[in-house]
C-alpha cells in the first residue's frame, strides 16, 4: 500500500456556530485551518435569532 | 473564506484537493473600511435573506452589522450597474477607499487538506407552496425564523411586535408546531425537527416579555422540551409567564372577515370544534438539508439517510461514508445549538486523530505586538459607550450619557458605538488608542462575564496591557432592571461610568502567568462515553488513565440491545473495551475510585483509592468527568408488590431470556415517563419513549396477535426517531395519552393486572387487562456525584446532574479550566449524544494537552509581607487551597509566619483579601486603592 505523509491541516465547510467550533478546537489543536463559508459573512442561523435559552443571552 | 462553495473533494483521508468556487464580491476586501457609505447611497432595494424576506436590504449591504468580516458585497442579481454596464455606479462614486471593483470574476480555488468536516446547516422548511397554513397568502402568517427577526433589536421593526400587514400592535398571536416536519403528506418530511417546540416557548416568552398583555398559544401535537433544563422551561412559561398551550392539530388558517385577522379552526380535547381569532399566526417551521448541501452530498459521494441528513453511526456520530470526511450540525440530523457546538468539536476530534502525526506542521501562532510601557504616563482614558442595538439605548439615553461622561476626570476620548463586541467597533477601538494615545479603556456595555476576554483582546492589538479595561455594565444590571424608569437608568448609568473611569485611573498593567501543561488526560467512568473518550485522546498519542468503580468496563450501555437506528449495542460495547484495554497509550484502573483532588489546569493531581484500600496518584493536565447515571427504582404502580410490573431495563433482560411470562404474556402495557417530568424531577429521560416503541416494535413483529398499549404523556421520538413511532403506528401499537393529574392505576387481579387510565379521545375512563406492565424509569443522576463535584469543584445543576459552564456555547466545559464532561453524567441522552459529547470533550482536553504551557489569569492574590502576620485567616476560607502557611524565614519557627500562595491555583476570587484584618494579602486588579476609589466614585454624586 502506498504510505503518502498526512497533511496538517483541514477544510471545514459552513460557518455557523458547528463550523466555528469545529474550526477553533482545531486550529487551538494544533492544524490550520480552511473555514469556507456560501454567503459573506460567517454566524449562520444562530445570528438570525433574537435571544438564546435560558441565559437570554443575545445571539450575537 | 466566505462567498466559497465546495464543487468537489478529490483524494483520499489525510490527503484530499478540494476544488473551491468563490464568487465574485465585487468590493476588494483589502480596501473596504466597512463604513458603509456606499449601501446609503444604493438606490437598489431588495429583501433581506439576513431578515428572512421581513426587511430590506441594498444592491450592495453586509449580512449583518455585525458580519465578519465586515466587507461590503454586490448582489449581482440585483445591482443596476452589474445588469446594465454604463448605469448607476453609486456606490463607486462614493466609496473613498476605492475599494468597488465591477470588473470582479468568479475564481476558481484547489486547496490540499488532509480533512474536511462538512457542517452546511440547515434551511428551515418553505410552507409556501402547502396551501393549508395561508403562507405567503396573508401577510400575518409569518414563519418562527421571521418572528425572531421581528423580535430582534436588529430587525425589521427593531424588536417591536407590530403585523407586517398595517403595523398594528400584536396582542393575540398563535403558533403552529410541526409545520415541515412530522408530515409526510404536506410537506414529505416524515422527521420531527427537534428544535421547534422549545423555540416556540422561548418566542412566545419572549415576545410576552416585549409586548407586555400579550396573548400567546401554541399549538401542538406533543411538547417535545426533552433538553437539559428544558422541561422547566416550559413550566415556567405556562405557569409564570401564561404562554397557552393547546395539544391538537389546527385544520387551517382563514382570514377573518375584511380585516387583516387570522381564524383558526380546530378540534379541541373535548372533541368540539373551536374558531379562535389572532393578530398573528406564527408558523414553526421545520428544519431540512439545503439544497447545496445535497448537491455536494452528492458531488463528495457522501450518503445521505432516507430524511437527506449525513448517514453516521451511532458509535461514529461524524463519521460520513467516506473515510476522512466528516459531518456535523444539522447535517447530520437535527439538532439544537449545544447539540451543534458539541458535534463541531466532535468533529474536531475526530479529525484531530486523523491527522496527529502532522499536528503543528503548517499552524503558526497568534502575534500581538510589543506592549506599551504606561506606567510613566498619566491618564488617558477611552470611553465606548454601548447602544446595544436597543437592549441599553431603548431605555438610557446615551447621548446625556456621553456628554456627562466627557466631563469626567482624565477622560479625553468618548464615541457611542451599536454594538461595542462587533469586529468593526474593535477595529475602530483599536484605531483609536492609537491615533489619540489612549492608556486607559472603559467600556459601558454590558456583563464582563461574557465579553472582558474580547476586550482584553483588543487592547493587546493595540499594544496596550490587556487589564488596564473596566467594563461598566449598564445592560445586565441597568437598562434590563430599570425599562420602566428611563430617567433613573440615565442617572444609574452616569454611577456606573464614572465608577468604572475612577477604578481604571488606578489599574496597572499586569502578566499572565505561564505554566506547564502535564500532557496526559484523566477520564473518570469506563463508560461508552468514558471509553471513547480515553480512546480517542489515546490515538493521538497522549497517556490516559480511565478509572473504573467497577470490575467491568462498560457501563449503562451493559443493559441495551440496540440504539435507536439498529445497531447491536454488545457488539459494539465488546469492539471499544477490546480497543481500550489493549491500548498502548491507556491504563485502566478497575475497582478505583478518585479519593482525592488537587491542582489546576495543566497541573492536575488525582489520588486514586482502590478497593482494598491501595493508592495510586496519577498526575495529569486534564480531566473529563463521564460517571454515567443510575436508574431509578419506581416506588409507583405496585412495582414492589406485582411481579409482573417490571422496569423497561428488566423487561429487555426477559425478553432476550424469552422468559415464560413474556412468552406468554398477551397484552402488555408500557407506562412513560415513571419518576420523570414530575415534582421534583421536571426533566425529561429522553431515551425512554424511543426504548418503549422499540420494544414495542418487537413485540408486535414477534407476533401481530399481541396487545401492546403505551400509555404516554408526550411522545418524544425527536429527530429521525419519529420513522419509529410512525412503524409502531403502523403496526397496531396503541398509545394512549395521559396527564399528569391522571396518571394510570395499577392493581393486580389475580392473574390479570388492571391497568386504568382516563381516555382523552372517548372521554371516559379505560380498564386494561395487562398480563405485563413495563415502566419506562427515569434516569437519575449517580447518588455520589456531589463526592467528585466538591473533589474538583465542578458544579452541580439543580437535577443533580454536572453542570456545565455555558448551556448553548460550552456544552462539555466546566467553569473550572482543565475540567470536562459526557456522557449521562452532565444529562439522560442517547448513545449516539453521549458519543458526540465524549469526542468534544476529548477535542477540549487536547487543544490543552497538545500545548506546552498554558496561560493563566493575571488577576491573583499577592502577599504583602510587610502586612502579613501569619494569622493564616485567609488559609481556611481559600476555596481553591491556594494558600500555604510557611516560616517566614525558612527553617527559622522563631521568626514567625506568613502566607504564600500558589499564583498557579489562585483564582483571583479575593474571599482572603476580604478576609484579612491586616491588608497582607491583595488581589491585582482588586487593590484597596482601586475599590475605594470607585467608592468614593460612587459616593459622590
Amino acid at each position: 500500500m502506498l504510505i503518502t505523509k498526512k497533511i496538517g491541516s483541514v477544510m471545514i465547510v459552513g460557518g455557523g456556530v458547528t463550523g466555528i467550533q469545529a474550526a477553533l478546537d482545531l486550529a487551538d489543536s494544533g492544524f490550520f485551518v480552511y473555514l469556507v463559508e456560501k454567503s459573506g459573512a460567517i454566524g449562520g442561523a444562530m445570528s438570525q435569532l433574537d435571544k438564546i435559552f435560558p441565559t437570554n443571552d443575545c445571539s450575537m | 473564506m466566505t462567498l466559497c462553495e465546495v464543487t468537489d473533494i478529490a483524494g483520499r483521508a489525510g490527503n484530499f484537493t478540494v476544488t473551491v468556487k468563490e464568487a465574485p464580491r465585487y468590493v476588494d476586501m483589502g480596501k473596504c473600511i466597512g463604513c458603509g457609505d456606499c449601501t446609503e447611497k444604493c438606490p437598489k432595494q431588495v429583501d433581506s435573506e439576513y431578515d428572512a424576506e421581513t426587511g430590506k436590504r441594498r444592491a450592495i449591504y453586509v449580512k449583518y452589522l455585525q458580519a465578519v468580516p465586515l466587507k461590503y458585497q454586490i448582489d449581482p442579481e440585483a445591482c443596476i450597474r452589474l445588469q446594465n454596464i454604463g448605469t448607476c455606479g453609486a456606490c463607486e462614486e462614493v466609496c473613498d477607499a476605492g475599494a468597488i471593483n465591477f470588473g470582479d470574476i468568479e475564481k476558481i480555488h484547489r486547496i490540499d487538506v488532509g480533512a474536511v468536516v462538512l457542517a452546511p446547516g440547515f434551511e428551515v422548511f418553505d410552507p409556501t407552496d402547502s396551501g393549508v397554513w395561508g403562507y405567503g397568502i396573508f401577510p400575518n402568517v409569518i414563519t418562527s425564523l421571521q418572528f425572531e427577526r421581528y423580535l430582534s433589536a436588529s430587525g425589521p421593526t427593531k424588536g417591536y411586535l407590530v403585523r407586517p400587514s398595517d403595523s398594528k400592535a400584536v396582542k393575540k398571536v398563535a403558533f403552529l408546531q410541526c409545520v415541515g416536519s412530522r408530515d409526510e403528506n404536506l410537506c414529505g418530511n416524515g422527521y420531527c425537527s427537534s428544535v421547534c417546540c422549545m423555540s416556540a416557548i422561548k418566542e412566545a416568552v419572549i415576545a410576552k416579555e416585549h409586548s407586555p398583555g400579550l396573548q400567546t398559544s401554541i399549538f401542538y401535537m406533543d411538547m417535545r422540551t426533552h433538553g437539559k433544563e428544558f422541561d422547566q422551561y416550559m413550566e415556567r412559561a405556562r405557569e409564570t409567564s401564561g404562554v397557552r398551550f393547546v395539544r391538537c392539530r389546527v385544520n387551517g388558517v382563514e382570514k377573518d372577515g375584511s380585516r387583516d385577522d387570522l381564524r383558526l379552526s380546530y378540534i379541541n380535547e373535548e372533541g368540539l370544534q373551536v374558531e379562535e381569532v389572532y393578530d398573528m399566526v406564527v408558523l414553526s417551521v421545520g428544519l431540512q438539508t439545503p439544497k447545496h448541501a445535497l448537491k455536494l452530498a452528492y458531488n463528495a459521494d457522501i450518503k445521505l439517510t432516507g430524511d437527506n441528513f449525513a448517514a453516521t453511526s451511532d458509535f461514529a456520530p461524524v463519521q460520513t461514508s467516506r473515510e476522512g470526511i466528516f459531518a456535523c450540525g444539522s447535517f447530520a440530523g437535527p439538532k439544537n445549538i449545544s447539540q451543534s457546538v458539541t458535534s463541531g468539536s466532535a468533529a474536531a476530534a475526530a479529525v484531530s486523530d486523523l491527522l496527529a502525526p502532522a499536528r503543528f506542521e503548517l499552524s503558526a501562532d497568534a502575534s500581538f505586538p510589543d506592549e506599551k510601557d504606561v506606567s510613566a504616563d498619566g491618564p488617558r482614558i477611552g470611553v465606548f459607550l454601548c447602544h446595544c442595538g436597543s437592549n441599553i439605548a431603548g431605555v438610557v439615553d446615551v447621548e446625556a450619557l456621553g456628554e456627562y461622561t466627557a466631563t469626567l476626570p482624565d477622560v479625553v476620548y468618548v464615541e457611542q458605538n451599536l454594538f461595542s463586541c462587533s469586529q468593526d467597533s474593535q477595529d475602530m477601538i483599536v484605531e483609536r488608542i492609537q491615533e489619540q494615545s489612549l492608556n486607559r479603556i472603559v467600556v459601558a456595555a454590558c456583563s464582563p462575564r461574557t465579553h472582558e476576554p474580547l476586550f482584553r483582546k483588543t487592547l493587546k492589538t493595540a499594544g496596550l496591557n490587556e487589564y488596564l479595561v473596566e467594563m461598566a455594565n449598564i445592560r445586565n444590571q441597568n437598562s434590563w432592571v430599570h425599562t420602566a424608569d428611563p430617567e433613573a437608568a440615565t442617572s444609574k448609568a452616569k454611577d456606573l461610568v464614572r465608577m468604572a473611569v475612577a477604578r481604571v485611573t488606578c489599574s496597572d498593567s499586569l502578566k499572565s502567568i505561564s505554566v506547564p501543561i502535564t500532557q496526559k488526560g484523566l477520564v473518570i467512568g469506563g463508560g461508552t462515553a468514558g471509553m471513547i473518550a480515553a480512546l480517542n485522546m489515546a490515538e493521538q498519542g497522549f497517556e490516559v488513565h480511565l478509572v473504573e468503580k467497577t470490575d467491568i468496563l462498560g457501563g449503562n450501555a451493559l443493559n441495551l440491545k440496540h440504539t435507536w437506528s439498529g445497531q447491536h449495542v454488545p457488539t459494539e460495547v465488546a469492539k471499544l473495551v477490546d480497543k481500550v484495554v489493549w491500548h498502548e497509550k491507556i491504563v485502566v484502573h478497575r475497582e478505583f475510585e478518585v479519593t482525592a483532588a488537587e491542582g489546576f489546569v495543566g497541573n492536575f493531581k488525582s489520588t486514586l483509592t482502590g478497593r482494598d484500600g491501595f493508592k495510586r496518584t496519577i498526575e495529569h493536565g486534564a480531566g473529563i468527568i463521564a460517571t454515567g447515571a443510575e436508574q431509578y427504582i419506581p416506588q409507583e404502580y405496585n412495582y414492589e408488590s406485582i411481579t409482573r410490573v417490571v422496569t423497561s431495563v428488566q423487561f429487555d433482560k426477559l425478553y432476550e431470556l424469552n422468559e415464560v411470562h413474556v412468552r406468554r404474556a398477551k397484552n402488555f402495557v408500557f407506562i412513560q415517563c415513571v419518576g420523570s417530568r414530575e415534582e421534583n424531577n421536571m426533566y425529561c429521560s429522553k431515551v425512554c419513549c424511543t426504548h418503549s416503541v422499540q420494544s414495542a416494535i418487537g413485540l408486535k413483529k414477534e407476533n401481530p396477535n399481541r396487545n401492546v398499549y403505551i400509555l404516554y404523556r408526550d411522545m418524544r421520538t425527536y429527530g429521525q426517531r419519529e420513522a419509529l413511532y410512525k412503524q409502531a403506528r403502523k403496526l397496531g401499537v396503541i398509545f394512549i395519552n395521559y396527564e399528569l393529574h391522571g396518571k394510570p392505576n395499577v392493581t393486580e387481579n389475580g392473574l390479570v393486572i388492571n391497568v386504568e387510565v382516563w381516555d382523552h379521545i372517548l372521554h371516559r375512563p379505560l380498564k386494561l387487562e395487562a398480563d405485563m406492565v413495563i415502566l419506562a424509569i427515569a434516569i437519575r443522576p449517580m447518588s455520589d456525584a456531589s463526592t467528585l463535584s466538591k473533589l474538583y469543584k465542578v458544579p452541580l445543576g439543580g437535577d443533580g446532574f454536572f453542570q456545565e459552564a455555558h448551556a448553548k456555547l460550552r456544552p462539555v466545559d466546566f467553569s473550572v479550566d482543565g475540567m470536562f464532561v459526557a456522557g449521562l453524567a452532565h444529562f439522560p441522552k442517547s448513545i449516539e449524544e453521549s458519543v458526540s459529547q465524549a469526542l468534544a470533550a476529548s477535542a477540549r482536553a487536547v487543544t490543552l494537552l497538545s500545548k506546552r504551557e498554558v496561560f493563566l489569569d493575571g488577576i491573583t492574590a499577592i502577599v504583602d509581607e510587610q502586612n502579613c502576620d501569619g494569622c493564616a485567616l485567609c488559609v481556611d476560607v481559600c476555596p481553591y487551597n491556594a494558600i500555604t502557611l510557611v516560616d517566614r524565614i525558612a527553617d527559622d519557627p522563631d521568626a514567625g509566619k506568613l502566607i504564600r500562595v500558589n499564583q498557579a491555583q489562585c483564582k483571583g476570587c479575593g474571599i482572603c483579601q476580604g478576609s484579612c484584618p491586616k491588608r497582607g494579602v491583595y488581589i491585582t486588579g482588586f487593590t484597596m486603592e482601586q475599590i475605594s476609589t470607585q467608592i468614593r466614585a460612587a459616593l459622590a454624586a
